[in-house]
């Protein structure tokens, strides 16, 4: 897992695309196969739009009026300066922040044609539709198939032949499934740090969702489970979206395909990955990226 | 480390209940004498008929010598009489009429089998007849021979009274005496230390000396065997010294069935089970009421209720209803489970565990509201990202998280639930009765160990005779508690290590 940062081909001569001062090479960007640079996002079809979208608590706004369409089977990262709203925007979108009292919004933000705020959405099902995987790895302190057959049972599936098989696949989407298949029944917090992140992604494939969000999925991790996460993030590609928040500008710059720049609620710049950090249209934008604050 | 400081956590604890233990163990591990075991013959059935025999033919044997000086002494007084009611013959003989024939027809009851007593009682009669006479003054040589006898032997009676009632509270009823309905009159002592009490009761008379008026009464020792020096009874005394254990055939016996057998006789006899079951009984009731009501609204004011003021208050009263005196939980009960709603016809082992479930429903609410409290955000936020609803995220993964600590509130408030006597007093409580099956406990009374413990040791009729009861109960309460934490701690143990793999 480990190898697959070092294992990528690399290309001296391509390494010439500097993006100031924070080290991004482009030889890393291109990392993941199969990003196609040229594409524009209005080509692709829309998974999620944001539209005029604000996120307040109490009075604070905290997400002001953002518009934004993320397109589907694509991977789009959120960055910038913390306490931006990158974590208020992601976990609005499967109505997480629910949780959280006198939490509100204004504006639009539609999935699969549908308002997610609107009354009649069944949360429920909007979070099985719409998983994610949190900054800290959250296993329950239960046994590993119990953690991914979480979802799987909450949906009603009793058959245990039919769990094994959900948990084995789930699992070796995440590439999980080698290490731990022999102690499926050992609690999962006896994993490390990396499987068991792993392994919470693994627990949120299980339900079939075609979004994941994922709020700094790496940055309780160590270099090499970073690494084996980020890998993954890349062969997922295509099969689901994925919106990523993450404060490691390399790391947005090697997963995805389309990058988001907020500052304090307002999104500054939006779109292809490899553009915002070698040619950002906007001033903030460079400054950011450039570590000229931040 | 953690063992270490477990043991000295257990060293301390023995240390303290250290009393208790010992007291209490003597209900069940003590020197038992003859009578114990033909007590448990008799009254429960346990033991071996040919055993009980052939003990009590020893021990019967051992105890003749004593009953045959009592009956030589009593002959000796009754000889004494004996030579007064001669003379009244004698006299009515040489009177003849009328005279002789009512003296004789009093005579007549003084036969050779009389008792002592009897011989008294005709001799005042006779003497109350002759001294009706108009010529009196002729008897006075016999009314004078008839009032001295009298005096000598109704003094030598009355401590021999003394003496044989001493002897009956040692080893039980004596040959010939009247036996009596009460149970503890049919048996001697049934254990060595009280044997040994009661030993020297009879071989020592005490007295109060108020004969200085500038000290305070003084308590006389005086051996028994003076007032029977010179007699034919003298020896009994060292007999019964040196021989009691011949007389009781004391044994160290483990008297298990102390738990599992009933009382008889104001617990003279047997064991309290009867009590230990009820406990059990009102215990589990309290708790099939209290924790299901309890966690559930623990849940529901971690999970449900918003921050409201009314939230609040009830959160304070919860709070103030965990310090209330438990009496007052007590006469609540009464008032409200038996008075006004009824929920039987008097007090019964479902009105007292609803009134213990009451008393401890606070506790458990605080326990399992910090134990949820306490479950980690995160657990709560992946069950919610997986889709699963707030009901079942309590019920899959916060319930679970909060179990170990959801426990410990359980057996807190399980022990105090053993424990209080007031709120079973009025809804539960009775002083003597037998153990209950399941279906009884909706509309009968039990006994329970905290009210009787503290009954037996202050309304009971003879407090100190009972002491190794009430001591056994005490200990009895106290493992059963001790018991149940334990279980709870291991359980709680165990589920820790599971959740934290
Ligand atoms: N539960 C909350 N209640 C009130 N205000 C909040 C809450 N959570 C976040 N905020 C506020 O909303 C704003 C955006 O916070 P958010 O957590 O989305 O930032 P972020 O971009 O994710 O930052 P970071 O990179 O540090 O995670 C901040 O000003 C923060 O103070
Ligand atoms: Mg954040």
């Amino acid at each position: 897992m480990s190898t697959v940062v070092d294992a990528a081909p690399k290309h001296p001569n391509e390494s010439s695309h500097q993006a100031g001062d924070s080290g991004i090479t482009m030889h890393r960007m291109k990392s993941f196969a199969g990003r196609d640079d040229s594409t524009g996002i209005e080509s692709l079809e829309v998974h999620v739009q944001s539209r005029e979208f604000s996120i307040f608590y109490g009075d604070n706004e905290a997400v002001r009026s953002l518009s934004m369409d993320i397109p589907r089977s694509r991977v789009t990262a959120i960055i910038g300066p913390s306490g931006c709203g990158k974590s208020t925007f992601l976990r609005a979108i499967n109505r997480m922040n629910d949780l959280i009292p006198r939490c509100h919004t204004a504006g639009e933000l539609i999935f699969d044609d549908e308002n997610v705020y609107d009354p009649m959405v069944d949360v429920v099902q909007l979070r099985q539709r719409i998983g994610m995987v949190f900054q800290k790895p959250n296993p329950f302190p239960k046994t590993i198939f119990d953690n991914v057959a979480y979802g799987p049972r909450l949906q009603g599936e009793r058959n245990r032949s039919r769990l094994a098989d959900i948990v084995e696949r789930s699992l070796r989407e995440a590439v999980l499934w080698d290490e731990v298949k022999d102690r499926l029944h050992d609690n999962a917090l006896g994993l490390s740090g990396g499987q068991q992140q792993r392994m919470c992604l693994a627990r949120a494939l299980a339900v079939n969702p075609e979004i994941l969000l994922m709020d700094e999925p790496t940055s309780a991790l160590d270099p090499r489970s970073t690494a084996s996460i980020e890998a993954l993030i890349g062969q997922l590609r295509g099969d689901y979206t994925i919106i990523i928040v993450t404060h490691n500008m390399q790391q947005a710059a090697r997963v995805s395909d389309f990058t988001a720049f907020m500052y304090e609620g307002l999104l500054i710049e939006y779109g292809n990955t490899t553009k915002l950090f070698t040619n950002p249209a906007n001033k903030q934008t460079e400054d950011y990226i450039t570590g000229r604050f931040g | 480390m953690g063992f270490f400081s477990i043991l000295v956590m257990a060293a301390a604890l023995i240390l303290i209940l250290y009393p208790i233990i010992s007291r209490g163990l003597s209900a069940y591990i003590f020197r038992a004498t003859s009578e114990h075991r033909r007590v448990q013959f008799t009254e429960f059935g346990i033991g071996s008929a040919q055993e009980i025999e052939r003990e009590t033919a020893e021990v019967t044997a051992a105890r003749q010598p004593v009953f045959d000086m009592i009956v030589a002494h009593e002959k000796d007084l009754k000889a004494e009489l004996q030579e007064a009611v001669d003379q009244v013959h004698a006299l009515a003989a040489a009177e003849g009429g009328f005279l002789q024939r009512s003296l004789e027809r009093r005579l007549k009851r003084a036969h050779a089998d009389a008792s002592v007593e009897e011989y008294l009682t005709v001799l005042t009669d006779v003497r109350k007849s002759l001294e009706g006479q108009f010529d009196r003054e002729r008897f006075t040589d016999v009314i004078t021979l008839i009032t001295e006898r009298k005096q000598r032997v109704e003094v030598e009676t009355k401590k021999l009274t003394e003496m044989k009632h001493a002897l009956r509270d040692l080893l039980g009823p004596l040959p010939g005496d009247r036996i009596t309905e009460l149970l503890r009159s049919h048996y001697g002592q049934t254990r060595w230390d009280r044997c040994l009490h009661y030993q020297d009761k009879f071989l020592y008379r005490y007295e109060w000396d108020y004969s200085n008026p500038e000290l305070s009464g003084l308590k006389m020792r005086t051996p028994r065997v003076e007032d029977f020096r010179g007699t034919d009874l003298e020896p009994a005394f060292a007999y019964v010294r040196d021989n009691l254990e011949a007389m009781m055939q004391p044994r160290l016996t483990l008297y298990w069935q102390f738990l599992t057998t009933d009382s008889r006789d104001a617990h003279f006899f047997g064991g309290i089970w009867p009590e230990v079951l009820g406990t059990f009984y009102l215990t589990i009731g309290a708790m099939l009421f209290a924790i299901p009501i309890g966690v559930i609204a623990a849940i529901y004011l971690c999970e449900y209720a918003r921050p409201t003021k009314t939230v609040s208050l009830l959160r304070s009263c919860i709070s103030t209803l965990a310090g209330v005196p438990s009496i007052v939980f007590g006469l609540f009960g009464l008032a409200f489970f038996l008075n006004t709603i009824s929920v039987s016809e008097s007090k019964s082992v479902l009105a007292g565990s609803l009134t213990l479930a009451l008393m401890i429903l606070p506790t458990v609410i605080r326990a399992s509201e910090e134990a949820i409290l306490a479950v980690p955000f995160t657990y709560k936020e992946a069950a919610l990202g997986l889709g699963a609803g707030r009901w079942r995220t309590v019920l899959t993964v916060i319930l679970p998280a909060a179990l170990p600590g959801i426990l410990t509130g359980i057996v807190i408030s399980m022990g105090r639930a053993a424990g209080e006597t007031a709120p079973i007093i009025f809804t539960a409580a009775v002083s003597v009765g037998l153990a209950l099956s399941p279906l009884q406990t909706l509309n009968s009374p039990t006994p329970a160990l905290p009210w009787n413990i503290y009954n037996l040791c202050t309304e009971h009729e003879a407090v100190d005779e009972i002491r190794h009861v009430q001591f056994g109960m005490v200990f009895t309460l106290v493992a059963l508690v001790l018991m149940l934490n334990i279980i709870a701690i291991a359980l709680r143990a165990r589920i820790s290590r599971k959740l934290r793999g």
